[in-house]
C-alpha cells in the first residue's frame, strides 16, 4: 500500500499547456501515472500528446473521473487554480509553484478548511508525492525511487527528499510513498498528517523526516511522534549553522531568536523517541539499520 | 523585505493609519527644512534597520532648529551596530501619556492570522513576552472572516487599553490588519502606539516586513528596492539574480535546492570546516548560472576551495556538467572546486566531466566525501 496516491489515481493537471506542466505531467505519465486530463481556461478541446484539456476542472473531473489535481501555474493564478480543484470535487491536490504570496495561502488554507474538508492540499512550493512504482505527481525524478516499501518518507525540502530517497534506494531500501510538503509558511499538508498516514498505512514500517529550521512544525511532529506513532521514525533537520534572522532560500526557513533552530528541533525529536541523524547519509544509514533489523 | 521606519510609516499611511507630521532628510539642511514644516519640538531618528537606536544615540529630541542641526549633524554618518546613518526621520515630537503595543503576523502553527496587543509598549516587546506573557493579548483572525470592529474592541479592552484609547485604538488596528492583509506585509507592527496627552493615538514607530512573493501586484514597492545591502558580496549575488548569503569561513558553497544548501553547510561544519556563504541555484543550474555563481564566490578573499553539490531532480546533472565546464573556461578561479553530482543523467555528466578533471577540478562520489575533500583543501582538518 501507500498514502494519498496510488495505482488508480486519476490525475488532472491545471496548466498542462504550459512549458512547465507539458514537461511534468508527460513525465508523470511516462512514469505510469494515470494522467487523464489537463486543464487551461480557453484551451479546451485541445489536447497535449494525447491527453485531452478542458476549460475547467469540473469539465475535467466529469469526463475523465480525475480525483486528483497537479497545478503547475504561475503564483498569481495557483490559488485560485487550487480553489477551482476543490469546489469541483477533487480531493488530492498537488500544488508545486513556488512564490505564492503568504496571505493568498492562508486564505486559501482556510477556505479549504471551512468549505471543502475533504479536500487536501499538497504544498504549495513543494517537489509532489510518489508511491513507487504506482504513481508520481510532481516533479520528483521517478527513476531515484524504489517501489515496494518500507520506508515511507516526508519531507519539507525539495532536493533533499530527492536525497533521501537516493540514499534508501542506494541501499536497496524501497519506499511506499514520499511526501513532499514544502517550505513556505502554509503547506497545505503537515508533517503530521503525513505522520498519521504513514502509521495507518500497513505496508509502511518506518518513517524518515527530513525537517528544516523556522517554524515550529518539526516540534509539533515530534509531539505527535511521542504520543502516537509506534513506528520507527529516523529524522534529518537541515540548517544546523544557519545564521538567526536569515532566509535561507525558503520563506519558510527562517529562524529568529532561538524558536525554530535546528538544535531545538533535534533535541524535540529525540526526547520524542525518534532517531536523530547528523547529516543525510547518516539519516539513511540508520534507516537502513532499522530495516533490516525488522524481521 | 524590511523597511525602514520611514518608509514604514509612509506605508502605514496610505492605509490611513495615523503618524507624526514628518520627513526624510539625508543632509543637516535637509533635517532643519523638515523640521520647520513639521513644527517645533522635533525628533530627529536615525533609519537603520536594527533595534537600540535610542541607547546608541541616535534618537534625539530637538527644541528648535539649532539644536536640529547639531544633532543631525551628530547622527548623519554615525555607525549603529555596522550600520552606517545615511538618511533621518524627522517628526513632529510627540506629548506621550501612554505607550502600547500591536501587531499582526501569521501564526504558522494555528495557520491563522495572530494578532498582539499590550498596554506595555514603548520597551523590548520581547522581554515583555518572556517576563509577563500576560500583558500581551493574542487574538487569532480566521483570514476568511478578517477582523471584525467588534473583535479589534475586544481585544483593545482585554490588553487594557485606557478608556479614552480604546476607541481609536479598535479603529487603528483595523487599519493595521488592513496594511498586513491588503498591503501583503508578513509584519506589521507599532511600538510604541502611543496615546498623546491631548487624546489622540497613532503610530511612533514602524516595524514593517514585506513578503517579497507578493511583489508582483505591488509595483509601488520599487522605490524600497535597493536601499541596504551592506556585503558587496550580496550585492553583486542580487544583480546576478542568485540566492546568496554571505558567511565567514573559507569553503565556498553552490548547491541546488535551499535545503541541499542549507544541509551542505551543516556537512561543511561537521567535518571540522566553514562554509564562506549559503548559494542556492535554484533548479535552473546551466551555464551562466555557473559562471554567475563560480564568479561571486572567487569574489570572496576568504574562500579557499569550492564545494558544489548538485543533486539533479528537474536539473539535469549533464547540463550541469556543461555549465561548470563552460564557467571554467569563462571564471578565472582562484580556489579549486570539489564537485559532487548525483541524481538525473549523473552519468553522463560524470563522462562530461571525465576529461576536465584536475587538481582544480575534483569529482567525489558522495556528498560527505565532497565535504571532506573540500574542507581538507581550505586547509581545516581532514
Amino acid at each position: 500500500m501507500s498514502i494519498f496516491v496510488d495505482e488508480n489515481t486519476r490525475v488532472v493537471v491545471q496548466g498542462l499547456t504550459g512549458s512547465q506542466g507539458r514537461f511534468h505531467g508527460l513525465r508523470n505519465r511516462d512514469y505510469g501515472t494515470q494522467v487523464v486530463a489537463g486543464v487551461t481556461p480557453g484551451k479546451g478541446g485541445t489536447d497535449v500528446d494525447g491527453v485531452p484539456v478542458f476549460d475547467t476542472v469540473e469539465e475535467a473531473v466529469r469526463a475523465t473521473g480525475a480525483d486528483a489535481s497537479f497545478v503547475v501555474v504561475p503564483p498569481k493564478g495557483a490559488s485560485g487554480a487550487i480553489l477551482d480543484a476543490a469546489a469541483a470535487g477533487i480531493s488530492f491536490v498537488v500544488c508545486i509553484t513556488e512564490g505564492i504570496p503568504a496571505q493568498d495561502e492562508a486564505r486559501v488554507f482556510n477556505v479549504l478548511r471551512r468549505d471543502y474538508p475533504r479536500t487536501r492540499l499538497l504544498g504549495p512550493n513543494c517537489p509532489g508525492v510518489i508511491s513507487p512504482g504506482k504513481c508520481n505527481i510532481g516533479i520528483t525524478s521517478g527513476d531515484i525511487a524504489l517501489p515496494g516499501g518500507p520506508v515511507g518518507i516526508v519531507s519539507r525540502s525539495g532536493t533533499l527528499t530527492y536525497q533521501a530517497l537516493h540514499e534508501l534506494s542506494q541501499q536497496k531500501v524501497g519506499q511506499t510513498t514520499c511526501v513532499g510538503i514544502g517550505g513556505d509558511p502554509v503547506p497545505g499538508t503537515s508533517f503530521i498528517d503525513c505522520l498519521a498516514a504513514f502509521q495507518e498505512d500497513p505496508d509502511t514500517k518506518a518513517v524518515m523526516l527530513i525537517g528544516e529550521i523556522g517554524g515550529s512544525a518539526e516540534e509539533e511532529a515530534a509531539g505527535f511522534i511521542a504520543k502516537r506513532m509506534t513506528k520507527p521514525v529516523v529524522c534529518y533537520i537541515a540548517g544546523v549553522t544557519a545564521p538567526p534572522g536569515r532566509k535561507m532560500g525558503h520563506a519558510g526557513a527562517i529562524i529568529s531568536g532561538s524558536a525554530g533552530t535546528a538544535q531545538a528541533k533535534m533535541e524535540a525529536l529525540a526526547a520524542a523517541g525518534a532517531t536523530v541523524a547528523q547529516n543525510p547519509t547518516e539519516a539513511g544509514e540508520r534507516m537502513v539499520e532499522i530495516v533490516r533489523n525488522l524481521d | 523585505m524590511d523597511l525602514y521606519e520611514y518608509q514604514g510609516k509612509q506605508y502605514f499611511a496610505r492605509f490611513g493609519i495615523p503618524i507624526s507630521p514628518g520627513g526624510v532628510a539625508d543632509t543637516v539642511d535637509e533635517a532643519v527644512a523638515q523640521a520647520d514644516r513639521a513644527g517645533y519640538p522635533v525628533v530627529v531618528k536615525a533609519q537603520v534597520k536594527v533595534g537600540g537606536r535610542g541607547k546608541a544615540g541616535g534618537i534625539k529630541l530637538a527644541a528648535d532648529a539649532a539644536e536640529v542641526r547639531t544633532h543631525a549633524g551628530a547622527i548623519l554618518g554615525m555607525d549603529i551596530k555596522g550600520h552606517t546613518v545615511g538618511r533621518l526621520w524627522v517628526e513632529h515630537a510627540s506629548d506621550i501619556a501612554r505607550e502600547y503595543y500591536a501587531s499582526f503576523t501569521l501564526d504558522r502553527a494555528a495557520k491563522l492570522h495572530l494578532c498582539m496587543v499590550s498596554a506595555r509598549g514603548g520597551v523590548d516587546i520581547e522581554e515583555v513576552a518572556e517576563t509577563d506573557p500576560g500583558a500581551i493579548v493574542r487574538m487569532h483572525v480566521d483570514p476568511v472572516d478578517g477582523l471584525s470592529p467588534d473583535a479589534a474592541a475586544r481585544v483593545v479592552a482585554d490588553a487594557g487599553l485606557d478608556d479614552e484609547a480604546r476607541p481609536q485604538a479598535a479603529e487603528l488596528l483595523q487599519a493595521l490588519y488592513r496594511c498586513y492583509v491588503e498591503g501583503d506585509c508578513d509584519l506589521a507592527e507599532i511600538n510604541p502606539l502611543i496615546l498623546t496627552t491631548d487624546g489622540r493615538v497613532h503610530a511612533l514607530d514602524a516595524k514593517v516586513t514585506l513578503d517579497d512573493n507578493a511583489a508582483f501586484r505591488h509595483p509601488e514597492w520599487e522605490e524600497f528596492e535597493g536601499t541596504e545591502t551592506a556585503d558587496p558580496r550580496e550585492r553583486l549575488a542580487k544583480e546576478r539574480g542568485l540566492n546568496y548569503i554571505g558567511l565567514s569561513g573559507s569553503v565556498g558553497i553552490i548547491a541546488n535546492g535551499a535545503g541541499l544548501a542549507m544541509s551542505t553547510l551543516d556537512v561543511v561544519n561537521q567535518v571540522g570546516g566553514s562554509a564562506a556563504n549559503f548559494l542556492d541555484v535554484g533548479g535552473g543550474a546551466n551555464a551562466d548560472v555557473m559562471a554567475a555563481a563560480l564568479e561571486v564566490i572567487n569574489t570572496d578573499d576568504a574562500v579557499r576551495s569550492i564545494f558544489v553539490n548538485i543533486f539533479g531532480g528537474i536539473t539535469r546533472c549533464d547540463e550541469v556538467a556543461n555549465g561548470i565546464v563552460e564557467a571554467l573556461a569563462r571564471v578565472d578561479l582562484r580556489s579549486p572546486i570539489v564537485l559532487r553530482l548525483d541524481g538525473t543523467n549523473a552519468e553522463a555528466g560524470h563522462e562530461i566531466l571525465a576529461d576536465h578533471q584536475s587538481e582544480r577540478l575534483i569529482v567525489e562520489e558522495t556528498m560527505l566525501g565532497a565535504a571532506r575533500r573540500a574542507v581538507a583543501l581550505a586547509g581545516g582538518k581532514a
